[in-house]
């Protein structure tokens, strides 16, 4: 218990005292993820809607895929992103391996089945006539699909949610393709890692604080919009 | 002659291998409501959402004003936006009821200044004014139609499309809120396109009744014509014929006919040659029991048949009575005639009828 009390107090000194090596590993962990969950967004928010909402052959199969891709253990997609990005792999001449690059790279493989899969179920929760009565009343293809985005607003938010919460808590494929250098690639998680190696409890609990604290934060504001939006 | 608003035009709808429908013409007249009527199944609501343009045939044309419709593409919507949709469902989106109400008309681009009128004209007429910035989840489903149906009418549509709009809701709040659509459909001359399987709602509504089965329209006319002249056997059963027997022309004299149904002679006015199969068709409400052991009662009632109660069932005010006598008929009596009568299974009765109520039918 000593231990543990002893870590928590130096934790508090740490961030409290805005340690530099602290502040640039959570804030290139906000950076990465941020960018990562974005890009999920960006490419699973239209591939969900596509899925749930079009009637195409082999519809079925890519849903099940996706849906598989959702369980994806961040150690396979690191593996498979390390051997796409290695010297000698397909991608190898863009030298991504071991910076930041590689680790938004390996993230967003792990958050875009995540969003996808739940902006499927957020659009499949729909009544399906809704896009009739849309169209009924005049509206152009973008406006029925703007709109049936908003009436999904709520799980949608859980999606981005998971998203997020996914890829700034995995380790696995961060510490594979970034390779856990100091000031260039060590994110929150890998200093984790790193420091309870070495024994030094008090600077990993500090690490793992600031990461509960962070993942904390923005669950809270996204759950707080989603909320509003429920009750007012 | 007038060029009717909408029309379809040799429509053919199929699912997989499955035909849903086959339309060769249909017309709605310029400011005319036009009731579809059927059963569950039939193809109505498919019609509509064709000549809506939502949804598109394998074959066939859909022509507003005349002109044929082009599928997909900026012409369609265009289109498209003179047309209103009010389905069974209120499908409202997530917000407060004004928010619905001006929905389509912010669609259309319509400016802030006419959505603001219209939204405010139309929650008045169909009295929801009082509901304006209450959460359209939390509504009632009359108050929740109510809104449905503002949105349609603020965007002052050509045509009006109606897919049973009061099938979900219960007796009271049904019959208050068809009356206002009566009434607003009247006072708004808006051409309308009202599916439905009530056929007391199509009767009020409807200027003409077509009436589809199996995908198929059956027949078409004003509600006299299709209600009191069923052209086929398969409408005179949807319209409230309830018996409806094979028979064959025997005699013809007078104009009266002399039909054989199942050995039984039954007198009917109509024109039709000896020897010609025909169905018989009767509505519940035109046969009259008496008991048959009473005293004689002499009335215009050409057709007389004795025979015992087969079955009784109660509905909401009357008895439907099912009489065997020889062929079997169907009667409504009331609850004090049902009691007068004790009319249990077995009793012997007289069921009367007269030759006018005897609707014939060819085969």
């Amino acid at each position: 218990m000593e231990l543990i009390w002893q870590g928590v107090l130096e934790a508090l000194r740490l961030i409290l005292s805005g340690d530099p090596g602290v502040l640039r590993i959570t804030w290139l962990s906000i950076q990465i993820s941020g960018v990562a969950t974005l890009l999920s967004l960006v490419a699973g928010i239209p591939a969900g809607v596509g899925l749930a909402l079009a009637r195409f052959p082999g519809r079925g199969l890519l849903v099940a895929l996706v849906n598989t891709g959702m369980g994806l253990p961040p150690v396979v997609v690191g593996l498979f992103v390390s051997i796409f990005l290695w010297r000698s792999g397909p991608l190898g001449t863009l030298e991504l391996l071991y910076t930041p690059a590689a680790i938004v790279i390996a993230q967003f493989v792990i958050a875009a089945p995540i969003v996808t899969g739940l902006t499927i179920a957020a659009m499949q929760q729909l009544n399906p006539k809704l896009r009739l009565q849309f169209m009924g009343l005049g509206a152009s293809r973008g406006q029925v699909l703007w709109l049936l985005m908003r009436e999904a607003r709520l799980p949608l938010l859980a999606a981005v949610m998971a998203g997020f919460g996914g890829v700034i808590s995995e380790v696995g494929a961060s510490m594979m393709v970034g390779g856990n250098l100091l000031g260039q690639t060590r994110v929150l998680t890998t200093a984790t890692v790193l420091e309870t190696g070495k024994g030094n409890f008090d600077i990993a609990i500090a690490l793992s604080v600031i990461l509960l604290a962070l993942v904390f934060g923005v669950t809270y504001l996204l759950t707080w919009i989603q909320q509003r939006g429920r009750t007012s | 002659m007038t060029i009717p608003i909408l029309e379809g035009r040799d429509l053919r709808v199929t699912y997989g291998d499955a035909t849903a429908l086959v339309v060769p013409s249909v017309e709605v007249a310029d400011k005319e409501v036009l009731a579809l009527i059927g059963p569950n199944g039939a193809g109505k609501s498919t019609l509509l959402r064709v000549l809506g343009l939502l949804e598109r045939p394998a074959s066939g044309t859909v022509r507003f004003r005349g002109a044929p419709v082009p599928w997909g593409g900026r012409e369609t919507l265009t289109i498209r936006r003179r047309f209103a949709c009010v389905f069974q469902e209120p499908l409202l989106c997530d917000g407060s009821v004004e928010t619905n109400v001006a929905l389509g008309l912010r669609l259309h681009h319509r400016s802030s200044g006419e959505t603001a009128t219209q939204v405010r004209v139309w929650l008045e007429r169909l009295g929801i004014t009082h509901l304006a910035s209450r959460r359209a989840r939390t509504l009632s489903g009359g108050e929740a139609q109510r809104t449905s149906l503002a949105r349609a009418f603020a965007l002052r549509p050509d045509v009006l499309l109606l897919d049973e709009p009061f099938a979900a809701l219960d007796p009271p709040t049904r019959a208050e809120l068809l009356g206002q659509l009566q009434d607003l459909l009247r006072h708004e001359a808006c051409t309308t396109v009202f599916v439905t399987h009530d056929r007391e709602e199509a009767m009020r509504l409807g200027d003409r009744v077509a009436v589809l089965v199996d995908g198929r329209v059956r027949q078409v006319g004003t509600p006299a014509e299709v209600f009191g002249r069923p052209v086929s056997e398969d409408v005179a059963r949807f319209v409230g014929m309830e018996t409806i027997l094979p028979g064959r022309v025997l005699a013809s004299q007078d104009g009266l006919l002399t039909v054989d149904v199942e050995g039984t002679p039954i007198t009917a006015l109509g024109k039709a040659g000896v020897d010609e199969p025909v169905f018989v068709g009767l509505r519940p409400e035109d046969v009259t029991l008496r008991p048959r052991d009473g005293r004689a009662v002499s009335d215009s009632a050409r057709n007389r048949l004795e025979g015992c109660v087969a079955a009784a069932v109660r509905l909401e005010a009357q008895y439907r009575v099912e009489i065997s006598c020889g062929p079997r008929l169907v009667a409504l009596v009331t609850k004090q005639s049902f009691e007068e009568l004790d009319l249990v299974p077995g009793r012997q009765v007289l069921a009367t009828f007269k030759a006018s109520a005897v609707h014939l039918i060819r085969r």
